[in-house]
C-alpha cells in the first residue's frame, strides 16, 4: 500500500509541536559545527542556521526508510508509528547518520562562518537556542503548529538580545523574512541571507578558481526572496565562469526536494530533469540550498559533480581567520 | 462518485488575503510550465473549489501534496494568482478535514 501521508504529516506535526523540530535531533549534533570557532553566544547579530544543513543527513535516512516501506504491507504500520512517536522521540533511535555523513554539512556552516569573518562581519551564534524554523511544516499547511512554533523561535531571539539575523539557507530565509512577520505581531528583526551580506562586503578572492560551473538557483531564494544577482557576483569574484542553464534566475527549475518526504519517486524525476539542464552547460554545478544539493546529487550520481556555493567561495578565499577577529569587526547592517 | 456541492467551500478553505481561486482565468500557463507534471493542475483544483465539490477535492490529495510549491507557475501567471498560497491553503484544509490534524 502507498505511504499513508496523513500519518507521515502527523508525525512531523507532532514532532514540531512536542519537540520543536519536524525531526528532533540532539542539540549536541545540531551545534557540533561551531566547535572550536569561538563564536560568542547571542548578541545583536547572529548567524542563524535553523538546523537545515544539520537535518539533511537525517532527512536522507528518513526518505530512504520511506522508500523501502512505500508500496509494501509495512506502510500499514504508520498509524502505530505515529502513536508510539508521541510518547517516545523515535528520531534519534531510528535515524542515526554516520559522522562522516554529517561532516560535509557541518563543514558548509563552518565555511560560511569563515567567509563572514573574511568579510569583516561580527556575529554570534545561539547554540541550543538555534531552533528549527518550521519551514517544512509550513509548506505542508500545518499553520497552527507553525504559528505557535514561530513565537518560540522569536522568543529565543529576544532572550538572546538579537536584532539582526544572518541566515544560511533559502527556506529559513523566507520563513524568517516573509512568513514570520505574518505570524508574530511586532516582528522587527532584520533578516538577510549570508549571500546578500557577502555580496556587499567580501574582499576579492586571494585564490581565484578559473572554473566553469552551472549555477542552480534556489526557487525560494530567487523567486520568493529576489536573490539572483548576489550569488553570480560572488562566483564571478571567485574566478568562476557562471554557466546559465535553460531555466535560470527567477525562472529556475525545481530540484524536486520539497516533495521528497511524501513522494520520493516524483522528487527523483524532477531532479533528473534538472540535472540534464545543468549538464548541458557545464561539467560541474553549484547550488545554494541543502535540499537542492542533496536531491540533485542523488540524481546526478557521478555524472555531474555538485558543490554548495559556500564551498566554492571558501576555496577561493584561503586566508585563515581566527576567533578573535570577531571582536574587532563591524556589525552587519 | 456522487458529488455533494458545498457553496461555502471556498470560504472554508480561504485564508484571509491568500486564497485567490476566483482570479484564475483558466489560461493554462500553470499547466504548461509545471516541473512536477501534476496529474491535476492548480486551475482544475480551483475549479473544484469554486464548484463547491468538497468530496472531489479531497479525493485529489496526491495532487495537492505533490505540488513542489516552487512558484514557477505563479511567476508566469498572467492573472497574478497566488498559486503557492492557494496550494498551501488546500493542504491546510485537507489536514483538517481528511487527516484530522
Amino acid at each position: 500500500m502507498p505511504l499513508p501521508i496523513g500519518d507521515v504529516i502527523g508525525i512531523l506535526s507532532d514532532n514540531l509541536r512536542l519537540r520543536g523540530s519536524v525531526l528532533p535531533i540532539p542539540p549536541k549534533k545540531a551545534t557540533r559545527w561551531a566547535r572550536g570557532l569561538g563564536l560568542p553566544r547571542g548578541g545583536a547579530t547572529v548567524l542563524y542556521t535553523g538546523q537545515m544543513y544539520q537535518l539533511i543527513p537525517y532527512i536522507e535516512l528518513a526518505v530512504r526508510a520511506m522508500e523501502r516501506v512505500e508500496s509494501t504491507p509495512l506502510a500499514a504500520l504508520a498509524p502505530l508509528g505515529r502513536r508510539v512517536n508521541r510518547l517516545l522521540n523515535l528520531t534519534p533511535l531510528a535515524l542515526r547518520p554516520l559522522a562522516r555523513t554529517r561532516a560535509p554539512y557541518d563543514r558548509v556552516l563552518g565555511d560560511i562562518a569563515h567567509l563572514l569573518r573574511q568579510a569583516g562581519v561580527g556575529f554570534g551564534y545561539l547554540y541550543d537556542d538555534d531552533l528549527y524554523s518550521g519551514a517544512l511544516a509550513y509548506d505542508l499547511g500545518l499553520d497552527e503548529v507553525v504559528a505557535r512554533h514561530a513565537h518560540r523561535v522569536v522568543e529565543a531571539f529576544r532572550r538572546n538580545g538579537v536584532s539582526k539575523i544572518i541566515t544560511v539557507d533559502p527556506h529559513t530565509t523566507t520563513m524568517l523574512r516573509t512568513v514570520y512577520p505574518t505570524l508574530v505581531d511586532g516582528f522587527d528583526l532584520r533578516v538577510r541571507s549570508y549571500l546578500e551580506v557577502l555580496a556587499e562586503r567580501l574582499p576579492p578572492a586571494d585564490a581565484p578558481l578559473g572554473q566553469r560551473l552551472a549555477l542552480h538557483d534556489s526557487c525560494v531564494l530567487a523567486r520568493a526572496e529576489g536573490v539572483v544577482e548576489q550569488p553570480r557576483a560572488l562566483l564571478a569574484q571567485a574566478g568562476v565562469t557562471v554557466c546559465e542553464p535553460a531555466a535560470t534566475g527567477r525562472l529556475t527549475w525545481c530540484c524536486g526536494g520539497p516533495v521528497e518526504a511524501l513522494y520520493p519517486a516524483r522528487a527523483r524525476a524532477t531532479a533528473a530533469r534538472r540535472v540534464e539542464q545543468l549538464r548541458a552547460v557545464a561539467p560541474a554545478g553549484v547550488t545554494m540550498c541543502p535540499l537542492c544539493l542533496v536531491n540533485l546529487r542523488k540524481a546526478a550520481a557521478d555524472e555531474l559533480p555538485l558543490r554548495d556555493i559556500s564551498q566554492v567561495l571558501r576555496e577561493a578565499h584561503t586566508i585563515p581567520t581566527t576567533p578573535t577577529l570577531t571582536t574587532a569587526t563591524k556589525k552587519a547592517d | 462518485m456522487t458529488t455533494t456541492l458545498d457553496p461555502d467551500l471556498a470560504d472554508q478553505i480561504g485564508l484571509p488575503g491568500t486564497f485567490a481561486a476566483t482570479a484564475c482565468t483558466n489560461c493554462g500557463v500553470c499547466t504548461a510550465v509545471c516541473p512536477a507534471g501534476l496529474d491535476l493542475l492548480p486551475r482544475r483544483l480551483m475549479h473544484l473549489v469554486l464548484l463547491g465539490a468538497a468530496d472531489r477535492l479531497r479525493a485529489e490529495t496526491e495532487t495537492i501534496y505533490s505540488c513542489l510549491l516552487c512558484g514557477l507557475c505563479e511567476e508566469q501567471c498572467p492573472a497574478g494568482v497566488r498559486i503557492t498560497d492557494t496550494m498551501r491553503a488546500l493542504r491546510h484544509y485537507c489536514n483538517r478535514t481528511t487527516f484530522g490534524l
